[in-house]
């Protein structure tokens, strides 16, 4: 079995088994969890609940005034590295291919080439991410190492991709398998670290925003 | 002609030129990517040798190795393959047979011992003992064995022969391997391909007996000049799949304006071989052009990889049933978690636990 049979065969399953575990069992372990009724009496002039958490959704979405530029940077580059892994992942082919392999679903995908160029840029973006995290006292030492792992983790495909698709380095299928271990790597590790914030953001912030609101927080 | 007559001579007095010669020099010199002083000086090497001995061995094959060389497009190749080699033993092509055969491949073996080429087609079963074939009483492994000891070289035709191939296919029911898999101490050139290109087949014999020496090979085994690059990267249809315009049928708008055939499985990314540049019949086509993906024939494993109509961005599994099972046992343990800590706060509380 050469490395790229074994990559796309059962080490990509395997990841994709990890995946489903993970995922299912952070999220039924949360959301089975007993939901302890807040006995408080609401602030006057708080909003309804959904309103709050929705609020804060869309607060958090935003940089914050109050933390002037420092705050701008963060989001900013987080929309480009954000975006640009959503349109990896969701517009070039052969990865619309693999998602349709497993759910049967498929849509339109953008040429090759801005792809690659969303690929270099999102890349740069990683990498300002990563030297801001060391450059910043306040965010390197609130850093953990499940925050870098994240980082790599998620650079690594999008590195090998680009390997893959200019051919460097390597030959093709040996570049190709590299990038479809390093996919399984990201899926494999997803739902136990940081990574998982992917299915759980909007529950965290609309939790906490409903919390806070009721609490008369002026957030 | 006589084995002791030059190439040269033979070939004149059968009507074809120097300047025949000197052209189909050219024409395996531009094939194989050798310098311009190497058509000439492979002209003149191949004027003045003396016919190669060349043993034929056809194992568990289907007989398309031998059809494509010898129905190649080209009368002038399929003539000068033939006048370059003493073609000794050869199943389908010798007009004897039985003990007569026999006989004249044991004469080939000690007449040019240490000097004559083994050409293998076909894959070498040794399940049962190599009871699934066997020619005049010996097993396909014997044949090969004791063929090989005083060969110069061996040349494994067909993906059969290089990697196994179709009978190598799971569950290989009869044991098949390729000829690298039983010929060692000896060296062995792969041209792979189902069936390999003729060109290949001419161009390798052709370069061994002008330079006395293999061409330059890949980890495969296989002469670079005819597997260095895949059938993606000369791929016509290229800019097609930069461009991002797939066929998602085999016939609709897509595939009628010819763009690129990756969504249809087509292996050409991992495939290397020559046919997008050489083609088949003379040039005319190959299967891309046709309108088909590559199969990826001439690469180890290729009915083994996940179906030829599968993309080879998917997975070459199906993992819905273990990924059904992983996430109903991930439910499960988080269901137990939670039903944990409820216990937890209940003790907490006080309460007896009903
Ligand atoms: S048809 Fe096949 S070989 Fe040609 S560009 Fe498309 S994927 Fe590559």
């Amino acid at each position: 079995m050469t490395l790229l049979d074994a990559a796309r065969g059962p080490v990509l399953q395997l990841a994709l088994a990890i995946f489903a575990f993970g995922v299912a069992w952070r999220l039924s372990s949360l959301l089975l969890l007993p939901f302890a009724r807040d006995k408080s009496l609401p602030r006057t002039g708080a909003p309804p609940a959904a309103f709050a958490a929705l609020r804060e959704i869309l607060r958090r979405s935003w940089p914050q005034k109050s933390f002037g530029r420092a705050s701008l940077f963060m989001t900013v580059n987080s929309y480009v590295f954000h975006l640009g892994l959503a349109l990896i992942v969701f517009a070039f082919a052969p990865h619309i291919l693999f998602i349709k392999s497993l759910f049967g679903v498929s849509w339109g995908n953008l040429p090759n080439n801005v792809i690659y160029a969303v690929a270099v840029v999102t890349v740069a973006s990683l990498a300002a991410a990563l030297i801001r995290r060391i450059s910043n006292p306040v965010q390197r030492i609130i850093s953990t190492f499940d925050d870098y792992v994240a980082w790599f983790v998620t650079l690594l495909p999008v590195l090998t991709g680009l390997a893959a698709a200019s051919h460097l380095i390597a030959r093709y299928e040996t570049l190709l398998a590299i990038h479809i271990l390093s996919v399984a790597l990201f899926l494999a590790w997803l739902p136990f670290g940081k990574l998982m914030h992917a299915f759980l953001v909007f529950v965290t912030r609309g939790m906490t925003g409903a919390y806070l609101s009721r609490r008369g927080a002026q957030l | 002609m006589s084995d002791r007559e030059t190439l040269g001579a033979a070939l004149a007095r059968c009507g074809i030129s120097r300047r025949a010669l000197l052209k189909y020099s050219s024409y395996l010199a531009t094939l194989m990517a050798l310098p311009p002083a190497a058509s000439s000086a492979m002209a003149e090497a191949l004027a003045k040798a003396r016919r190669q001995s060349v043993i034929w061995l056809s194992f568990q094959e289907c007989t398309g190795c031998t059809e494509s060389l010898t129905r190649s497009f080209s009368p002038t190749l399929e003539d000068l393959i033939f006048n370059l080699i003493s073609l000794d033993y050869h199943h389908t092509l010798m007009a004897v047979s039985g003990a007569a055969a026999e006989a004249a491949r044991l004469e080939a073996m000690k007449e040019n011992a240490g000097k004559y080429l083994v050409v293998v087609d076909g894959s070498v079963p040794l399940g049962d003992d190599g009871a699934y074939s066997t020619i005049a009483g010996i097993t396909n492994r014997q044949m090969l064995t004791e063929t090989v000891e005083h060969a110069l070289a061996v040349i494994s035709v067909g993906t059969c022969a290089a990697f196994g191939g179709l009978p190598h296919a799971d569950p290989n029911p009869t044991g098949a391997v390729p000829v690298s898999a039983i010929v060692t101490g000896k060296p062995v050139i792969n041209i792979s391909g189902c069936p390999p290109l003729p060109e290949a087949m001419a161009g390798t014999v052709s370069y061994i007996l002008s330079f006395g020496k293999l061409p330059e090979l890949d980890h495969l085994h296989r002469p670079k000049a005819f597997f260095g690059d895949s059938i993606h990267d000369r791929c016509y249809r290229r800019p097609f799949y930069e461009r991002g315009m797939f066929a998602k049928s085999f016939d609709d708008d897509g595939a009628r304006n010819g763009w690129c055939l990756y969504e249809l499985g087509c292996k050409g990314p991992v495939t290397y071989n020559s046919c997008a540049t050489l083609k088949w019949n003379g040039g005319t086509s190959f299967p891309i052009q046709s309108g088909h993906g590559c199969l990826g024939c001439s690469e180890p494993g290729f009915w083994d990889k996940g179906g030829f109509y599968r993309p080879l961005a998917a997975g070459t599994g199906s993992p819905g049933v273990a990924v059904g099972a992983a996430a109903i046992g991930g439910v499960a343990v988080g269901a137990a978690s939670a039903a944990l800590h409820r216990r937890r706060l209940h003790d907490q509380g006080g309460e007896k636990p009903k």
